[in-house]
């Protein structure tokens, strides 16, 4: 078989297929504690990233009918996302490890010609002590800009900047 | 449990670099640190299952409301295989794609083209068991952007698939056999290898165009793999 399909960026004008209501993870009914993300998307200027599709993914909890573990929300002219979702509990790392409760993001935009693909932890939970993957980045502040804080109750913030000062810890997977 | 079977890395040369001077968006959204590689884990072998009931199909955009959309229509049909040939069942393809004038219905779009009433240009479908999709649509035009002096996109359709892990994601586009424009096009070229170039381009074929009604276009999609031993879907 041949390798993998080429990604090429998703443009401008992917708002086509955006649909507001994906953003709300619990739209379909989902029990749980229920939590606000936000976030600001700035480029390597500190401009905001107007038309980036912000993408979501938890392993945990399961998939079921009522919970699609997914979401994509828009960035607006300012750069902010924003998401409702269920708060993510630990899960499974490689061997006998857990990985700390988290988010998987995933970044498309114009001039992105290939998703960016980060993570959102949750600040203050002891759990990211032994996370695989913060115990790997030893800068503490390359380390923090994977941390979202709680600014209001059950609302947790991350700001994502794609270069530069503080450029957030993109991932290979 | 045990650990879910890594994904293979990626080809060098096959996949486009972030950092892409020739197009120009590139230059202040690109990272400059290092990428961080993260092991296989139940995050990136699992992934979103959309369910058909909320998700409805979206199989053809040459119609809306009754009424055809201006343009050439076309047939739009491939297989979605992983990279050690297993058929991806029952996974989401989105579209969406300019008119045939080459403007899409978008509020940012100001190109000076016609909107067509009829046509908005969103699609939406789910492969079957052996990992086939179809769309019916209209061949888009081709739109000018502003990255370099008389740049011109060519022909394409975008593609978004998720397969069955996170890390299998897939944004693309769709491109024409025989579009002189591709040569030209820096977001196309941002492939370093030409195989895996020309691999987005999508064949015509007699055998799928349809006798008095429209041109068949074949685009086979190939998502990342991870060996032998597949992981249950969880
Ligand atoms: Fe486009």
């Amino acid at each position: 078989m041949p390798a993998a399909t080429a990604n090429q960026t998703i443009g401008p004008y992917w708002h086509l297929i955006e649909h507001a209501e994906w953003a709300d993870l619990t739209r379909f009914g989902a029990n749980g504690e229920v939590i606000t993300v936000t976030g600001c998307v700035r480029d390597g200027d500190g401009a905001p990233v107007a038309d980036a599709a912000i993408e979501i993914w938890q392993a945990d909890p399961p998939v079921d009918a009522a919970f699609p573990g997914f979401g994509r929300a828009r960035c607006d002219a300012e750069g902010r996302f924003r998401f409702r979702t269920l708060k993510p509990g630990p899960v499974a790392g490689r061997g006998n490890a857990w990985q700390a409760p988290h988010l998987a993001l995933a970044l498309h935009a114009r001039g992105v010609l290939k998703p960016l693909f980060s993570r959102l932890y949750f600040a203050g939970d002891p759990r990211n002590e032994s996370d695989p993957l913060l115990s790997a980045i030893t800068d503490p502040a390359r380390r923090e800009t994977l941390l979202a804080h709680e600014i209001g109750a059950g609302h947790w913030h991350l700001d994502i900047r794609l270069q530069g000062a503080g450029e957030t810890v993109f991932l290979t997977v | 449990m045990s650990d879910p079977a890594p994904f293979h890395p990626l080809t060098p040369g096959t996949q486009p670099e972030y950092d892409t001077p020739s197009y120009g968006s590139t230059a202040k959204r690109h990272p400059q640190a290092a990428l961080i590689a993260v092991p296989t884990t139940l995050t990136e072998a699992n992934g979103p299952r959309f369910s058909p009931l909320h998700f409805p199909a979206l199989a053809d955009l040459s119609v809306t409301a009754g009424r055809p959309a201006l343009g050439e229509r076309i047939i739009v049909e491939g297989r979605v295989s992983d990279e050690d040939g297993r058929p991806v069942a029952n996974t989401m393809v989105e579209i969406w794609q300019a008119n045939a004038a080459g403007r899409y219905d978008h509020p940012g779009d100001q190109h000076d083209a016609p909107l067509d009433p009829n046509f908005h240009g969103e699609g939406r479908v789910f492969t079957d068991a052996e990992g086939r999709y179809r769309f019916v649509t209209i061949k888009p035009g081709a739109y000018p952007w502003r990255n370099h002096p008389n740049a011109w996109r060519p022909n394409h359709i975008h593609f978004s698939l998720f397969g069955s892990g996170f890390a299998q994601r897939l944004i693309t586009q769709m491109y024409f056999p025989g579009d002189p424009l591709l040569e030209l096009d820096p977001i196309y070229h941002a492939i370093a290898d030409r195989a895996a170039r020309e691999r987005l381009i999508s064949r015509f074929d007699v055998a799928l165009t349809q006798p008095e009604w429209a041109l068949g276009y074949r685009f086979d999609i190939v998502l990342r793999g991870r060996g032998a031993t597949p992981m249950e879907n969880t």
